[in-house]
């Protein structure tokens, strides 16, 4: 395949078009292509060489940002696939999920400790897991991606939520 | 010179293939300069075999200086003309230098960056960094005997980008081409990693004399990948004898308001010595002899430890919010290396043990390791190092944002991004037929831009007139290998454009570095024409080579008319070479470079295309 900096995430590392990936392969994916555009390795080279490695350096992390992210990789496939998420726009959320989000959020008010804050973010991440299977099989078994958007803007919430908590962590550790 | 050399393996099309880089590390307290020879990594001594440069420029009246040593010798005598820690100083306002009395200079508040006053005349901080950079430039050619080619510089993980662009500034101030700037704890840990061929997570625990950084770096076959970082880039073993001083004065029943610029200095050494003294002690004695006192204590390791414990906890903070980041368990780290000389302290290396529940790796002189890590990396971008090279992906430490209505912060780069990297943001315009739109770039963990900060200030004009909301504002951030940044911004439907490198308001201009370094460095000039002819005439051969080997590999990128004009500027350095006239053969580079700027960059494309297309069929 030629590639350029236009083909997409999964062209340029060379992987399937699908949500599950292996993460060690990624990673190693990565490397090896880092290995070869760095702009290090284009030192001793000049202006011109170091613009161009530069592109394609930015270009690489730039997909690797996305695709070791499964929130982003899976934002990514439903975008490919004719279903953006529109997240600025769409925020009709189930009821039961918007009341979690309620319980959670009076939770975090009332915490005080940092441990107190650990036990909400390990919750957090369990729930961070749960949802990430339920998109898993929209996008790879069902091939179902209007589903998986939903699903998406869901966990973005929840990751939201989880950012603050570990800013409220990061607060009271200060 | 911008031609590639893409050359088959074993053909190196550079007649003199050995160049000299150096690595330096630039510390507060003390500086130091290393590199490659026959394959090993060193520390470059001074005449009289020391290796450590007190990183202390004293200024005499009568434009002379005395650099290290000398310079350290004379601060208790003249501390408001003797300059240590500038370091500290470096892309800092004076508001952010916090207990500046604690500093005996004059500072003078300037925008961007504090200068100091001295009988020399007004410094600022990099130009006394220069100082110290070309003394070490001068060791290193002394040893060689020759020019250096290159040099690597380490900052702390932790420097933001003024302090980053500021250090820069400095070594070109020193005359010196800077390959890269590298992190101090990724420079350790490929100093540690090669010597230990260590593999998995480790964290460098880096506390030198005035800052402290935190590195969570994950170690795969010559592939050092930084995960995450932290610190506090005014935190070093300058506190320690401060609190040390307080501690004392404390006890003496002093105010620092009845102490003199020399007493402060004084008070400073005592401490320093005393606290050395306790790193092998239970008690050692602070004296110190006061302009209206003197002081003299056994001062107990305890009460050190407790004067100090506040400082020793605000480093493991950082060290949690670090694998907090890093998404790591303390469990999941297999070593922590201690680098900087302030780890000696056993306060120190005893909490570090008890929070990673680990005894810390210490085989390498944590004073060194920076340095050395610095001059393996700049003998491989020089180009001396063949075969599987080190690959470093390092991060950016502080996240990079924009400010937006009410004086908040839009984030745009986060923390802890990989580098180099580009990302992007949209805006629009917030009134009807509003034609111009500020941009105020920003660099912090805060949510209000009162408490970033402010790196850069530009203005994006010629928006054509549109209602409130309809113009499509792409603002880029890009943020280079050395971690420093370049803002442009684009108006996506009228396709106007702004750009904007990334300098701080006292960075200096070309033509003021170029004034400065004729003050300063080059008073030497004797043989310079001889040598400026001699280099010139390298630098055509190597021009000439390259593009000969670019132009038998690549040649159908071209149509005729553009190989035409290539072969005429060849034929003209060629020309060129033959007369004995540094500026002319220099002229004919710079043609011939220019000439094939755009060759070069799509040999580079079809080259990056090639390399990235044989990994994927190998691996498919």
């Amino acid at each position: 395949m030629n590639l350029n900096l236009q083909s997409n995430d999964f062209e340029l590392f060379s992987i399937p078009l699908q949500f599950s990936q292996d993460r060690a392969a990624l990673d190693a994916r990565w490397k090896e292509l880092q290995r070869e555009a760095h702009p290090d390795k284009f030192a001793a080279q000049g202006a011109a060489a170091q613009r161009v490695a530069m592109q394609w350096s930015v270009r690489i992390n730039e997909a690797y940002q996305r695709l070791k992210n499964p929130l982003a990789r899976a934002s990514y496939l439903c975008e490919l696939n004719g279903a953006p998420i529109n997240a600025e726009n769409n925020t009709a959320m189930p009821t039961q999920f918007l009341m979690q989000q309620m319980e959670w959020r009076e939770a975090l008010e009332e915490a005080k400790t940092v441990g107190d804050l650990e036990k909400i973010a390990a919750q957090t991440r369990a729930s961070e897991h749960a949802q990430m299977d339920k998109i898993a099989q929209s996008l790879d078994a069902a091939r179902d991606f209007a589903e998986a958007a939903r699903q998406v803007r869901s966990l973005m919430f929840i990751e939201r939520f989880a950012s603050e908590v570990d800013a409220r962590i990061d607060r009271l550790e200060a | 010179m911008a031609l590639l050399q893409l050359s088959e393996p074993g053909q190196t099309p550079d007649p003199h293939a050995r160049r000299i880089a150096i690595g330096i590390d630039l510390g507060t307290t003390h500086s130091l300069v290393a590199s490659v020879r026959s394959g090993v990594a060193e520390c470059l001594p001074d005449e009289q075999g020391r290796v450590l440069l007190p990183s202390v420029v004293r200024y005499l009246s009568a434009n002379g200086r005395q650099i290290g040593f000398d310079a350290l010798a004379a601060q208790v005598q003249d501390p408001v003309n003797t300059i240590s820690s500038a370091k500290r100083l470096m892309g800092r306002g004076l508001g952010d230098i916090g207990k500046h009395s604690q500093f005996p200079y004059q500072f003078i508040d300037k925008p961007g960056m504090v200068t100091l006053q001295t009988v020399a005349g007004e410094k600022s901080p990099v130009e006394v960094s220069a100082e110290i950079l070309a003394t070490l430039r001068q060791r290193a050619e002394d040893t060689f005997d020759n020019d250096i080619d290159g040099a690597v510089i380490t900052v702390p993980a932790y420097f933001d980008d003024a302090q980053r662009q500021a250090t820069k500034d400095a070594a070109q101030l020193a005359g010196l081409n800077v390959l890269r700037l590298l992190n101090e704890p990724t420079a350790a840990a490929i100093a540690y990693g090669l010597d230990n061929a260590s593999e998995g997570i480790y964290a460098v625990y880096d506390l030198g004399g005035g800052t402290f950084d935190i590195s969570i770096l994950r170690l795969t076959q010559g592939v050092f990948e930084v995960v995450a970082t932290g610190g506090d880039s005014a935190l070093g073993g300058d506190d320690y004898d401060r609190a040390l001083v307080d501690c004392v004065l404390a006890r003496a029943g002093l105010g620092a308001d009845t102490l003199s610029a020399s007493d402060k200095a004084a008070l400073q050494k005592a401490a320093r010595a005393c606290k050395e003294a306790l790193s092998a002690a239970e008690s050692a004695p602070f004296f110190v002899q006061l302009s209206k006192a003197s002081i003299h204590f056994e001062m107990q390791a305890a009460d050190f430890e407790t004067a100090c414990a506040h400082l020793t906890q605000r480093t493991l903070a950082a060290v949690r919010k670090a694998l907090r980041d890093a998404n790591l368990a303390k469990d999941e780290i297999k070593g922590v290396v201690l680098v900087g000389g302030s780890t000696r302290m056993p306060q120190v290396r005893k909490a570090v043990a008890s929070f990673f529940g680990r005894e810390p790796l210490t085989n390498l002189n944590p004073d060194e390791v920076v340095a050395l890590g610095a001059a393996i990396s700049a003998n491989q971008l020089i180009g001396n190092q063949g075969g599987d090279d080190l690959l470093l992906l390092d991060v950016i430490p502080l996240s990079l944002g924009i400010e937006t209505m009410g004086g908040l912060v839009e984030r745009i780069v986060p923390r802890n991004q990989t580098i180099p990297t580009a990302m992007a943001q949209d805006f629009t315009t917030y009134k009807d037929g509003q034609t111009a739109l500020a941009l105020h770039v920003v660099q912090g963990e805060r949510d209000l831009v009162a408490d970033c900060r402010s790196l850069a200030r530009f203005e994006l004009r010629g928006i054509p007139p549109m209602v409130a909301g309809a113009a499509r504002i792409r603002v880029t951030f890009t943020v280079d290998a050395d971690g420093l940044l370049s803002v442009n911004a684009h108006e996506q439907i009228s396709g106007v454009q702004a750009h904007i490198d990334v300098k701080p308001s006292y960075g200096l201009s070309d033509e003021e570095i170029a004034r400065m370094l004729q003050d300063s460095f080059l008073t030497a000039k004797q043989d310079m024409a001889a040598r400026a002819l001699a280099e010139a005439q390298v630098d055509a051969d190597r021009m000439i080579l390259a593009t000969t080997s670019a132009l038998a590999a690549d040649v159908d990128l071209l149509d005729a008319d553009e190989l035409g004009q290539i072969e005429r500027l060849m034929a003209d350095l060629a020309q060129a070479r033959i007369h004995a006239d540094a500026a002319g053969v220099e002229a004919a580079t710079q043609a011939l470079a220019k000439g094939t700027e755009s060759f070069a960059a799509q040999r580079m494309n079809r080259g990056i295309q090639k390399a990235l297309a044989g990994r994927n069929i190998e691996s498919v």
